[in-house]
């Protein structure tokens, strides 16, 4: 990381402190927001939201850890999330998926090497009479069709330029 | 999206307000009163009653209490709580303003699974709306010594969450792991301080209630389960969406409702619920029988149930917080089972071995995650046996 992105870092996360307070019950909130922002929440920033807390690392990590929304490993500007439970799989979840893999080239799991899109499954979405459902970051796609990934994927690809990235990023932080 | 209301709602003939206005009129311990005498019990499932629930909470001495609102939606199959939160939301934070006022707090906490985080903004424009009527805030309706506000606080995609010690976990920035029980959130909740935590449903009814009364809440549904009760249905029918039905309507009642007559089985209660065959469809949902936070989700004919088992049993592997080692362990090993069946290598001792298993999970995991798990596993083995043995694909 450069060093500049540090210092940008450090700033961003003073801010939310000031903003939720140094409680232990501004974490997840806090770790919210830098996940949002950075796609991530690398040990770096885990190490500095722990010294404003003043919690140890180890405490910010577990809860890191814990929640399938925060990651600590980069994730791309898109994340996307199929719902893989009973009501979507009835519904045909399994051709979506593939076409996702197909469109993508990656896997579940795996991020595209221009870091633009993560592909990840999730638990029922709460689509279930409307499905197969999936997220992309916080927008909802209902009944989606294996031949609409095509389409869901440009939008994404459209929405991201840089003008795009910095009018998001001042909305949300 | 579009809207998944099926059907005529209660919530759409409550006048605005009325809840709250009636609820201020009385005294706390006659309000109480008459959320217990309406028998209203917890939707989110676990069907506790709601009016002890308030009384306790009511009843404990201290400074700070909390009204915690569990938007923590997370089972397989319901989405009704979607529908309220989208479409009848001030609703909700009258019924969080009642139980504010009830037990005495100052303060509400909505916990909306990260899953809904596109419904953050109309819901905190809401809050504000209510603020600038003295809906929310110091002197609520110009009652003095009533101060009552409501934050929103988002989960981070975790379904044990939807467990109440483990949603106050999380609220107050910790891992997702329950609680032993007791001490009670009533006593013992978020901050330590006397907390309820109430489903999204919950609260709406309580809204209801206090603006129509008791009386009327009491003569629908049955005796032990009193009301009318959201359904969110899903799979197998023609007509999926989210219906309002008296407690007590039978399965057979339901399916006709919703264009679904020719499953063969029915999930109640979603993934931690039971599955009931289609001989079984004249028993009625309610307490006292098949007890259900409103998840249906329909089989038919074609369905392959072990496939829908394996399902529930890899959602459970995922889910588990891996704090108690019937269920960390449990899940994975009923998950192994259902993928011997699959190969067609299980045989009947093995398989009766796991249904053991399940029981004790059941008896000795620590939260209702746990407890309930194997209950898809058990009802789908005993019902659909026939359609499990001996598989060559």
């Amino acid at each position: 990381m450069l060093v500049s992105e540090h210092v940008r870092l450090a700033k961003d996360i003073e801010e939310l402190v000031s903003r939720y307070g140094r409680g232990r019950e501004a974490l997840i909130p806090i770790l919210q927001e830098v996940q949002r922002k950075y796609a991530h929440i690398s040990s770096h920033a885990m190490q500095v939201i722990a010294d404003q807390l003043d919690i140890h690392p180890v405490e910010v990590h577990s809860v890191v850890s814990f929640y399938a929304f925060l990651n600590a490993r980069a994730q791309g500007r898109f994340v996307i999330r199929l719902c893989r439970t009973i009501s979507c799989d009835m519904a045909g979840k399994d051709r979506v998926a593939r076409q996702l893999e197909n469109d993508l080239g990656i896997k579940f799991g795996e991020t595209t090497p221009d870091s633009k899109f993560t592909l990840e499954w999730a638990n029922c979405l709460g689509m279930c009479d409307q499905g197969p459902a999936l997220l992309v970051n916080d927008q909802v796609y209902t009944a989606v069709t294996p031949e609409q990934v095509h389409e869901i994927l440009e939008q994404c690809r459209r929405t991201f330029s840089p003008h795009a990235l910095a009018a998001q990023e001042q909305h949300h932080v | 999206m579009i809207s998944s209301r099926k059907g005529n709602l209660t919530f759409s003939t409550v006048a605005p307000e009325a809840g709250l206005k009636a609820a201020l009129a009385r005294s706390r311990s006659e309000l109480i009163g008459e959320i217990s005498a309406s028998g209203l019990r917890g939707r989110g499932g676990a069907g506790f009653p709601t009016g002890v629930k308030w009384n306790l909470a009511g009843s404990a001495r201290s400074g700070d209490k909390y009204v915690v609102c569990n938007a923590d939606e997370g089972e397989p199959g319901t989405f009704k709580d979607r529908l309220i939160l989208a479409e009848f939301a001030d609703l909700l934070f009258e019924g969080m303003t009642i139980g504010g006022y009830a037990i005495g707090a100052r303060k509400g906490l909505l916990y909306l699974r990260g899953e809904y985080t596109y419904l953050r903004p109309g819901l905190e424009a809401t809050l504000e709306k209510r603020r600038k009527a003295k809906l929310l805030g110091k002197k609520v309706l110009g009652m003095e010594g009533f101060d009552f506000d409501i934050e929103i606080r988002m989960g981070s995609g975790a379904y044990v969450c939807g467990e109440e010690t483990a949603l106050i976990e999380s609220l107050e920035g910790h891992r997702g792991e329950p609680r032993n029980r007791p001490p009670f959130p009533v006593d013992t909740g978020f901050e330590g301080r006397p907390t309820i935590v109430n489903n999204v449903e919950t609260l709406a009814w309580a809204a209801c209630i206090a603006a129509k009364g008791a009386a009327w809440f009491k003569k629908i549904g049955t005796e032990k389960s009193a009301g009318p009760k959201l359904f969110s249905v899903s799979g197998d029918c023609s007509r999926p969406g989210v219906y309002e039905f008296p407690l007590g309507i039978t399965v057979a009642q339901l399916l006709k409702e919703v264009g679904g007559e020719k499953a063969k089985a029915v999930q109640v209660g979603g993934a931690s619920g039971r599955c009931v065959p289609a001989p079984q469809f004249a028993r009625t949902l309610a307490f006292e029988d098949i007890p259900t936070g409103g998840s249906i989700i329909v089989f038919g004919a074609q369905r392959d149930m072990l496939r829908v088992l394996k399902n529930f049993m890899e959602f459970f592997v995922d889910e588990s917080c891996g704090q108690c080692t019937p269920c960390r362990e449990g899940n994975v090993k009923l998950l192994e089972g259902v993928e011997l069946l699959e190969k067609g290598r299980c045989s009947m001792a093995y398989l009766q071995d796991l249904c053991r298993l399940g029981e004790t999970m059941q008896l000795a995991s620590k939260c209702g995650l746990g407890q309930s798990s194997p209950t898809p596993f058990l009802s789908i083995v005993q019902c659909f046996q026939d359609e499990l043995m001996g598989r060559t694909n």
